[in-house]
């Protein structure tokens, strides 16, 4: 495969709070190529719109990226670039025209005093160095690209003006205006009818299809991802849990969290009025992190002592994806260790 | 569950809810939202009747209307109580409040709908001190009880709503649903804001509830997949109207209304690859109150033809048990998702 527009390593994002620290994202892997999607999955507390505010460096405070490397192969060749080393100035140049960013709630992105013209061509004027005319011209493109009706009447419009389908649309029109490489969507379509969410899901790919955009899709919802990624990152509590290819993780689940998060989902294609298999217990609070492998005690599959023990490390299995649980390697080295911490 | 011969316990008529539109400086009324426009179903005792459709199409109002939150404009809600049957659409307040305690609530936020100030004991017996069970240790009993029917444990009778997950929260609200045995059950939303893993343990929670004790509930959701999982029934609605009703495995094997089938397009499975022939519907769901002549999916449906564009299609029988409001259900031969015993590795 070729080289990764986006690599990140060992990714580690924590808040500072008067209670304690909260470590939201605690080593996270991943590498993102171009005309690709990644799905970044899992339930709340995870850490996956962290993980994306990280990459983007829009962490809100008192968080901060406190680990690990984001390395980006810029545009126009050289050397990659190290977002996470990168003052808020300096990023500012990539924020934009290299990476951009679909939020999940379009009425609380947008301002509600300017129109989405001006909210668009702001972006355009400040990285292209368009002037008004120019900028505007390109607002009513890229806002016909989006499949928005009429846009040269729309580009005046407030965005209280649109329906939540339209807003979305403008909000990807606005992530699109400086011509990204990398299009980080955050629950783009959770707040969208599902009609509406077929309409933005099928906008996205022929968008990726047309400009070779790579993408990292955010959402709780495994069945946007099975339908939308190539690969697949399942996060539980700031890790990725298990990664690898869309096929290998919905038809091969070797985490014990993937297997059971895909049983409980409730399908269409189930047969009615079906109990759904459940995983025990509920998401454990920040705060009270579990010791050892954070999904332990909902654990149907665990081990025994090592699990509550240790933290699993990554392991690559042969068919090409990394695991973190013991089940699957890395128990060996980690019993030795828990004895010789004893001794 | 639904074996035809358990009695309607509520029958709704052609029920209308308007919404006045204001304007000016006078307040003058220029037009009205008609959120339910003539909707009309029954529930069965013992049975779950699901109320779907997308944002705007008038099954919360509807709900609402039956919880008499919402005063209807026109139609009749008869319900089958203490013997008798009565028309809620058109009781007063006075009338109506010894009646509530045979129809209650389950809320879609467990975050909003729960007291922060209460314990969790005090929340799940405020409906039996207000229906007088006056007796302190009588009310900390059947609290005790309703508390271990929906699995929480009994010492977090002084705890407040803040330290519990939105799944435990979400059984609060049930148990105090169930405090004085209702009759129906009218759950908007019930799983919607809660993570998939804790979705699941509610859903079946409701499942088994209804086993052990007969509930009967009008379960209104947007979420097909959820729907699926809990109902015996199911009606579509769109832009205020029901457009389908059938038992559920026949409307996701065969629906015979096209907005039906594109819901159950639209709908994302866990199956990778699985979205090649995906209907993804043009334009925008309809102005409930603006609605285009005729149908009111007919801009948006790949099979009108010209009566689509003039006629409102009435909901009519067009197999025993199977209601569609199309004028071409007949002749279509619309797709559905089947239903699997293992969908999922």
């Amino acid at each position: 495969m070729a080289e990764p527009i986006l690599s990140v390593r060992d990714l580690k994002t924590q808040f500072f709070g008067p209670e304690g620290v909260v470590r939201a994202v605690d080593g996270v892997d991943f590498d993102v190529f171009e005309g690709r999607t990644l799905g970044v999955v899992g339930e709340s507390g995870c850490g996956k719109s962290v993980t994306a505010r990280s990459v983007l460096g829009i962490v809100d405070r008192p968080g901060r990226v406190v680990g690990g490397s984001i390395m980006l192969r810029p545009a126009k060749g050289g050397p990659a670039v190290d977002l996470a080393k990168l003052s808020n100035e300096e990023m500012r140049r990539y924020r934009g025209p290299e990476i951009a960013l679909v939020f999940q709630e379009p009425m609380a992105s947008f301002s509600q005093h300017y129109t989405i013209g001006n909210q668009i061509s702001e972006g355009i004027k400040l990285h292209m160095g368009l002037d008004e005319r120019a900028a505007k011209k390109r607002a009513i493109e890229l806002l016909d690209m989006v499949g928005v009706p009429q846009p040269a009447r729309r580009v005046d419009d407030y965005p209280f003006q649109l329906s939540g389908g339209l807003r979305q649309r403008v909000m990807i029109a606005m992530a699109l205006s400086c011509d990204p490489r990398v299009l980080i969507a955050d629950e783009p379509t959770t707040a969208l009818d599902v009609t509406t969410q077929a309409q933005i899901l099928d906008l996205l790919r022929s968008l990726q299809a047309q400009r070779g955009l790579a993408i990292i899709l955010i959402t709780h919802d495994m069945g946007v991802i099975a339908e939308m990624a190539h690969d697949v990152s399942v996060m539980y509590l700031g890790r990725a849990v298990e990664s690898g290819s869309v096929q290998e993780i919905f038809n091969r689940p070797q985490h014990p969290y993937t297997r059971a998060l895909l049983k409980s989902i409730p399908t269409v294609l189930a047969k009615p009025r079906t109990r759904l298999p459940t995983i025990a217990g509920s998401i454990p609070h920040p705060f009270n992190r579990p010791r050892g492998c954070a999904y332990h005690p909902r654990c149907a599959e665990m081990i025994g002592a090592v699990c509550a023990g240790a933290e699993p490390p990554p392991v690559d299995t042969p068919d090409g994806r990394q695991v973190r649980c013991f089940l699957h390697g890395g128990r060996e080295a980690a019993e030795a260790e828990m004895a010789g911490a004893k001794a | 569950m639904s074996d035809g011969v358990s009695e309607t316990i509520l029958e709704v008529r052609d029920l209308k809810k308007y919404f006045p539109i204001r304007r000016g400086l006078l307040r003058r009324v220029v037009g009205q939202v008609k959120a339910v426009d003539g909707v009309s179903f029954s529930i069965r005792r013992g049975e779950t009747l699901a109320l779907v459709g997308e944002s705007g199409c008038g099954k919360t109002t509807a709900a609402r209307c039956i919880l008499r939150a919402y005063v209807p404009t026109a139609g009749a809600i008869r319900f089958k109580v203490e013997g008798r049957e009565v028309d809620l659409a058109g009781l007063r307040r006075r009338e109506l409040r010894p009646l509530r305690r045979h129809i209650q609530m389950v809320f879609q936020d467990p975050y909003s709908s729960l007291n922060p100030r209460m314990v969790v004991g005090d929340i799940i017996g405020e409906p039996l001190l207000i229906n007088g069970m006056s007796d302190a240790a009588a009310r900390r009993r059947r609290v005790a009880e309703l508390m271990e029917l929906v699995q929480l444990p009994a010492a977090y009778y002084n705890r407040f709503p803040h330290a519990f997950s939105g799944g435990q929260r979400q059984r609060i609200g049930i148990a105090r649903a169930l405090s004085l045995n209702p009759s129906l059950i009218v759950a908007d939303e019930p799983v919607s804001a809660l993570d998939v893993s804790v979705q699941a343990q509610i859903l079946n929670l409701m499942l088994d509830l209804q086993d052990q004790l007969g509930l009967t509930y009008l379960f209104v959701a947007h979420d097909l997949s959820v729907v699926k999982h809990v109902s015996d029934r199911v009606a579509v609605m769109y832009v205020g109207r029901i457009v389908e009703l059938a038992e559920t495995e026949a409307l996701f094997d065969r629906p015979l209304h096209p907005y039906t089938e594109a819901l159950l397009s639209a709908a994302p499975t866990p199956v990778p690859g699985a979205v090649s022939n995906r209907i993804v519907l043009e334009r925008e769901i309809a102005d409930p109150a603006n609605p285009p002549p005729g149908c009111a999916f007919h801009p948006r449906c790949r099979y009108a033809i010209d009566i689509c564009r003039n006629v409102l299609p009435e909901l009519q029988e067009a197999e025993p048990g199977r209601l569609v409001a199309c004028h071409r259900a007949k002749e279509l031969a619309l797709a559905g998702v089947g239903s699997a015993e293992h969908v999922v590795a």
